[in-house]
């Protein structure tokens, strides 16, 4: 890959397709499997669902399974940068609740604007995440302490946010329109061809950039695949979306943030730092890099992930009531983040994970909803598909051990 | 080599340290010159460690002096050190096993270039492979690949990774903690060479061991440390391993070496 001297004991990918077929089978046997377990989980949920009810596989009910978890994958994408840390977040459930509360009751009761009160719901959050970081770094309580007693707190808080009330409905439509509206056939395909030139720009601009410099870059069939699992992938859930009622802006919320924080984590120096500190974070102490102030900043961020993820499921419900944020919705966001691949140990994981592992968690639970399946039988399957899920990673930890890329 | 007629890189002047009742640095002096090689040896709590970390800046001294490139300079902290082109390799090599070679060397010095000029700013990897490439390339250091993580390298390479990241910020001293300790044969090797090249483009480097044929192998000059004073000054080519090892332990053996800068 590099232009290193070549060291004959290092094993390279062998041009072509077989090559490249080779090399992701010897990465995966030696533990390196990143997102392959669940995409192989994913198409076997399908068609297992499929095969049982013919209706799984319909543009509207995957228009359903989108604004099913467009807030839990929201508020995930935050628990992976906790993870990536080593660290936990166990509040963002509470506080997602809290927050659609603050918006709710200053969108109903007190009259503020609809998106006025958005903000200030996320605002909210950033605040809670802000004193939930500085309390872990400045006092050195184990973030799985501080965030439990803030799940406690929060919850405690959102109860006496609503008052006497218990429920508050949303009829604002700058806050409801957020899980409601689609986008129109015109504008739902100018947004996907879009990204897919996007991306091909941006793999483009990043390969002229390497061969201009004299550095190695990848097989052509890598890229070439590549470039037809993304772009098809967008093309084809546009094509599925459209036929049913289109593309929810809700699931371009989602997808946003994801790209976003993708970008930040693995482009920016900043998003470095997050690895390093979960990694070695004495290494990254030594090295310089504000250990601390990138903790405080990533719990800050997990809670703001959190309100967006709490307003956008309020938006869906049309409602805050007292059980918003409580339940399985912290559970459900850190499975999903874990059965994405992203390793509890940190250090290891990507942000594209808390979208897939909500697609897993989603249609699980959609299929068995389809299937009219007993909320204990939903509750079981979806607890042997965590931890599967991090007996996965766990095994594959050790298999890295074992190749020496642990 | 000691060389009597130029100023030492680095010197220290009666450096003393306490920790509580123990004594663990009295009235030591060290020096170290461009190009040369010191080997620090002595027994544990000879105060090796203690002096290293006086030097890193971790350690605040009692008393004693320090001068660099002939200039009197307080050491506060570790960042002082650095802006002085001191650095130092410590055992566990302070690296991310999570992330590649690449992102070691540049940790905490990342280059990037603006995306939003004044706002958003992405990682430059294309110009730190460059530049890591060429670092290791000087060093003639083998891995596989720069983008390699380091938990997949062998104990040499990642001591190599470790000594590469310390001297490719202009360093002109650097202070080595056992490099050699849980290394194989070729490893050894492999860090040996290093050294020496590192002797080769000017630096002046101080090799903390309990190895002494490695010591005799690299080392120019053998500094022994015994009960927190120092107990030698030994020039390597002279010296013989008995010699040595009778400094270290304390016992009466012959006459020591006279080195031109003891």
């Amino acid at each position: 890959m590099s232009a290193i001297a070549g060291d004959p004991r290092l094993i390279a990918d062998r041009p072509g397709l077989a090559g490249t077929l080779e090399g992701v089978w010897r990465r995966v046997s030696q533990g390196e499997i990143g997102s392959l377990p669940v995409v192989a989980a994913l198409i076997l949920i399908a068609i297992v669902f499929q095969s049982l009810n013919p209706n799984f596989l319909t543009p509207r009910n995957l228009t359903n399974l989108v604004l099913q978890i467009a807030a839990m994958g929201t508020i995930s994408v935050g628990v992976v940068l906790v993870l990536l840390l080593g660290e936990i977040d166990l509040s963002v459930g509470a506080v997602s609740g809290l927050c659609a509360a603050v918006m709710a009751v200053l969108n109903v009761k007190a009259g503020l604007p609809g998106a006025l009160a958005v903000g200030v719901g996320v605002l909210a959050g950033a605040g809670i995440g802000l004193l939930q970081g500085v309390w872990i770094t400045r006092f050195r309580v184990p973030s799985f302490v501080v965030t439990l007693a803030g799940l406690l707190g929060w919850q405690g808080l959102l109860l006496w946010v609503l008052g006497d009330t218990g429920t508050v409905n949303l009829t604002d439509p700058a806050i409801t329109n957020l899980a409601g509206i689609f986008l129109g056939p015109r504008l739902g395909w100018f947004v996907g061809l879009a990204a897919v030139a996007v991306f091909l720009a941006s793999l483009s601009r990043a390969r002229r950039r390497r061969v201009a410099a004299g550095l190695g870059v990848g097989t052509t069939g890598a890229l070439v695949a590549r470039i037809v699992l993304v772009g098809g992938g967008i093309l084809l859930a546009i094509a599925v979306l459209d036929a049913g009622r289109g593309v929810p802006l809700a699931m371009l919320i989602l997808l946003g943030f994801v790209v976003a924080f993708d970008w930040v984590t693995t482009r920016t120096g900043w998003g470095r730092h997050v690895f390093a500190v979960g990694g070695n974070a004495e290494a990254a102490r030594r090295a310089g890099v504000a250990v601390d102030r990138v903790r405080v900043l990533v719990f800050t961020l997990s809670a703001t992930l959190a309100a967006c993820g709490g307003i956008l499921a309020a938006s869906r419900l049309l409602a805050v009531n007292q059980s918003s944020g409580s339940g399985d919705v912290v559970l459900n966001a850190i499975a999903a983040a874990v059965i994405g691949g992203t390793s509890l140990f940190g250090g290891r994981g990507t942000i594209w994970s808390a979208l897939l592992g909500a697609l897993v968690i989603g249609s699980i639970s959609n299929g068995m909803d389809l299937l009219a399946l007993a909320s204990s039988v939903k509750f079981m399957i979806t607890g042997g598909v965590l931890l599967a899920a991090v007996t996965i990673d766990a095994v594959s930890r050790r298999g890295r051990q074992a190749a020496g890329r642990a | 080599m000691a060389r009597p007629d130029r100023t030492p890189l680095l010197e220290l002047r009666g450096i003393r340290k306490r920790f509580g009742a123990v004594q663990a640095l009295y009235d030591v002096d060290f020096e170290v010159y461009a190009g040369e090689v010191v080997g620090l040896v002595g027994d544990n709590g000879a105060g090796k460690s203690s002096l290293i970390k006086a030097v890193a800046g971790i350690y605040a001294t009692d008393s004693g002096e320090v001068h660099f490139e002939g200039r009197q300079v307080t050491i506060g902290g570790p960042n002082d050190t650095a802006r002085l082109g001191i650095s130092t390799v410590y055992q566990d090599l302070a690296l991310c096993d999570n992330l590649d070679v690449v992102a070691n060397l540049f940790l905490g010095r990342e280059v990037v270039r603006p995306v939003i000029p004044g706002l958003v700013a992405a990682l430059d990897e294309v110009t730190m492979e460059q530049r890591a490439i060429q670092v290791l390339r000087d060093l003639s250091v083998q891995i596989p690949s720069v983008r390699t993580p380091i938990a997949s390298l062998s104990g040499g390479q990642r001591q190599s990774v470790a000594v590469a990241r310390s001297v490719m910020w202009n360093s002109k001293v650097v202070l080595l903690d056992e490099p050699t300790a849980a290394l194989g044969v070729a490893q050894t090797r492999q860090v040996l060479d290093l050294i020496k090249r590192l002797r080769a483009q000017g630096l002046g480097v101080v090799v903390i061991s309990h190895n002494l044929a490695d010591v005799f192998e690299v080392c120019d000059r053998i500094v022994v440390l015994r009960l927190g004073r120092r107990a030698g000054n030994f020039d390597a080519r002279a010296a013989s391993r008995e010699q040595i090892v009778a400094a270290i332990t304390g016992a009466e053996f012959g006459t020591p070496a006279p080195a031109g800068a003891a």
